[in-house]
């Protein structure tokens, strides 16, 4: 048995099994409970050294050769898979409260499988092909076959498409700088082309604007899914360029290019939440910024920086999961997300209005809650660098704020005498409930998640050390 | 022998291409797409064996039987299909004109770049990419959009043959040009629903 066998063939051969299943609490449950499975092997059973139970000895190899490469898994990077999987567990459990399961359980394995393959694969460039066939996995999900599909899903699909080939000419070029190192032309030109491979990847502004496109015709819980799973493991495969290439991780151009990215995706982020007026929309920006909050994180002295960036994912998973699968929910009672119809929905949807409000002030880094430390952790590393970034940024955080004031005073905005008829099922509160939770427990003891998340920096030979 | 070969796939690329801009019934872009992957193979030629470079034509004219294919079970005039598309031929033709015109400019540089792929097949590569992202802008509709986004990823593929020879890319490739052409048909299948509901 090897590691990319048990991590990403399993997974997805059980998502093309799956497709065959229509029942969503089987699905949700079955998906769930694999991947769960598939977090704790990644946790407890270490790669690449030899376990005996009982008379029976056996050992996880790191590699599989595929037509002359190699997918390689390294133990270091067990932990990133527990946290993958886990958070992959959370979402597929909570497929049946917001009623995706047949969509989002078979695919998403899928989905995941890949993107670990784009971690594991080597030379490591070829990632952008993973990427890419995950992107063409996402967009059956991501839009029914009886339904016309938007705008959003096209220019997804186009700006998504369109970063494969400049991440893998970036790659061969770096390749050349790494052999002239003195080749400023060439740098500048692999420069480049990785810095619009990655802006059409994470989609950074103004290549966006399919996001609330997306969030404003399609399930809010797929798309949250996809806005979970593909920025940040595109980060942490961004931040595998930097590992790699000492040139690209001592730029000083590089790092303010990062920096000046990170607030423009923060600010804007912040600033146009702050302005909606559509639920859907407002989750758009506040995803938009919290990559933007990624993106800052490594802009930060890479000690800093590179713990920051983990810090940021288990709160990035929880925090769209609640605020997702709270706006699917609502939007199963409403006619549509606008603030005009989606008025005193917090009688209707009491714990799915709640759940939406304490995510977006998550994301806003509102004290207690799971995005707060990570981000306050980036804010004091943003001053001691620059006191005119932190203000930016700052800026960015009370536009996420407003939002997510504005969206409460909306939803719980109702006529005069109306009264309180809670819609939801009980499996949609227990997950909400249990969802919310988890944001307090993050944002309470953040020493929990960091105990876990410490061993994460192992999988980069030079970053955060 | 090879050279000329290769000059002459440019030529039909450079025909395909403008042909897929002016042409606006889907069996003559169906039928472009398909001359316009025989012609990126025989650039491919230039830079792989005839085994792997077969695979790019086989997966290219399976894309565009795949759309074909879908395209012809749905009604004959789709809404959507024309519904951003600028009607003057004149002006797809100048846009189409300034296209080929940056080609012949940025050619001998990105040939450098290129690990000195050939000029044939730099400008072959580039007149795709450069068509390919002229449709993709101006036009929503799916079936332009698939075939946009194709002919960008074959001028790519034909550019990256040039400096990698891994059969695991030319594999992936494949896949991902298969993939493409069964999103395009899984959209353009949905696209249409409303209409063959209502009809």
């Amino acid at each position: 048995m090897n590691a990319p066998t048990l991590w990403i063939i399993v997974p997805i051969v059980l998502g093309i099994l799956l497709l065959f299943i229509n029942n969503q609490r089987v699905l949700s449950l079955l998906g769930g409970s694999v991947a769960v499975l598939l977090a704790v092997m990644a946790q407890f059973i270490p790669i690449e050294l030899a376990m005996n139970v009982g008379s029976f000895s056996f050992k996880i190899d790191s590699s599989l050769s595929v037509l002359g490469r190699v997918l390689l898994i390294q133990p270091a990077e067990g932990s990133l898979l527990a946290l993958i999987y886990g958070a992959a567990a959370l979402w597929f459990f909570a497929a049946e409260a917001s009623k995706t399961a047949t969509r989002l359980v078979p695919q998403g394995f899928m989905i995941i499988a890949l993107m670990v393959a784009s971690i594991a694969v080597e030379p490591f460039l070829y990632a952008a092909l993973f990427i890419e066939m995950a992107i063409l996995i996402a967009i059956p999900m991501l839009t029914s076959i009886y339904r016309p599909p938007g705008k959003g899903i096209v220019r997804f699909l186009i700006y998504q498409t369109l970063a494969m080939p400049f991440i893998l000419l970036a790659g061969w070029l770096l390749a050349g700088v790494e052999a002239s190192p003195g080749d400023l032309a060439l740098a500048a030109q692999s420069g480049a082309m990785l810095g619009l491979g990655f802006a059409f990847l994470l989609a950074i502004f103004p290549l966006y604007n399919w996001i609330p496109l997306l969030l404003e015709d399609t399930s809010p819980y797929t798309v949250g899914f996809l806005l979970w799973i593909l920025p940040t493991m595109t980060l942490i495969f961004g931040a595998g360029f930097l590992d790699r290439y000492s040139w690209l991780r001592n730029s000083s151009q590089l790092i303010l290019a990062l920096r000046f990215v990170g607030l423009l995706m923060v600010v804007t982020g912040g600033a146009f939440a702050a302005f909606q007026r559509h639920l859907g929309r407002i989750m758009a920006y506040g995803s938009i910024a919290e990559t933007g909050f990624a993106i800052l994180a490594l802009s930060l002295d890479l000690r800093l920086g590179i713990p920051i960036l983990f810090l940021l994912v288990p709160a990035r998973a929880l925090g769209l999961a609640v605020w997702a699968l709270s706006l699917a929910i609502i939007r199963e009672n409403v006619e549509t997300m606008r603030f005009g119809k989606a008025r005193g929905v917090l009688r209707l949807t009491p714990l799915a209005g709640t759940g939406m409000v304490i995510a977006t002030l998550s994301t806003g880094a509102f004290p207690l809650l799971a995005g707060f430390p990570a981000r306050l952790a980036l804010w004091e590393g943003l001053a001691r660098v620059s006191v005119g970034s932190a203000l930016w940024m700052a800026i960015g955080i009370i536009g996420l704020l407003i939002s997510a004031f504005r969206s409460l005073a909306v939803i719980s905005m109702a006529e005069e005498y109306t009264g309180w008829e809670p819609r939801e099922s009980p499996i949609q509160m227990t997950m909400l409930g249990l969802g919310m939770i988890g944001l307090f427990i993050l944002g309470l003891f953040p020493q929990f998640v960091q105990s876990m998340l410490a061993d994460l920096p192992l999988m980069f030979e030079h970053l955060g050390r | 022998m090879a050279i000329t070969f290769a000059w002459i796939a440019v030529i039909v690329i450079v025909i395909t291409s403008a042909g897929l801009l002016l042409r606006r019934d889907w069996r003559w872009s169906v039928i472009l797409l398909s001359i316009q992957y025989l012609a990126m193979f025989v650039l491919t030629l230039q830079h792989w064996p005839l085994g792997m470079a077969s695979v790019k034509v086989v997966s290219g004219w399976m894309s565009a039987a795949i759309l074909g294919m879908t395209r012809s079970s749905l009604p004959n005039e789709s809404p959507d299909e024309e519904a951003a598309w600028p009607r003057g031929r004149l002006f797809r033709l100048f846009a189409a004109g300034v296209v080929l015109l940056i080609v012949t400019v940025v050619t001998p540089s990105v040939d450098t770049i290129m690990a000195d792929a050939g000029f044939a097949v730099t400008a072959g590569s580039l007149l795709l990419i450069g068509m390919g992202l002229l449709q993709l802008g101006i036009t929503t509709s799916i079936l332009r959009v698939s075939i946009g986004l194709m002919t960008v990823l074959s001028g790519f593929e034909t550019l990256y043959a040039a400096v990698e020879g891994s059969v695991l890319v030319a594999a992936l490739l494949a896949v991902i040009n298969l993939g493409l052409a069964l999103v395009g048909a899984y959209l353009l299948i949905a696209a249409n629903t409303q209409e063959r509901e209502s009809a």
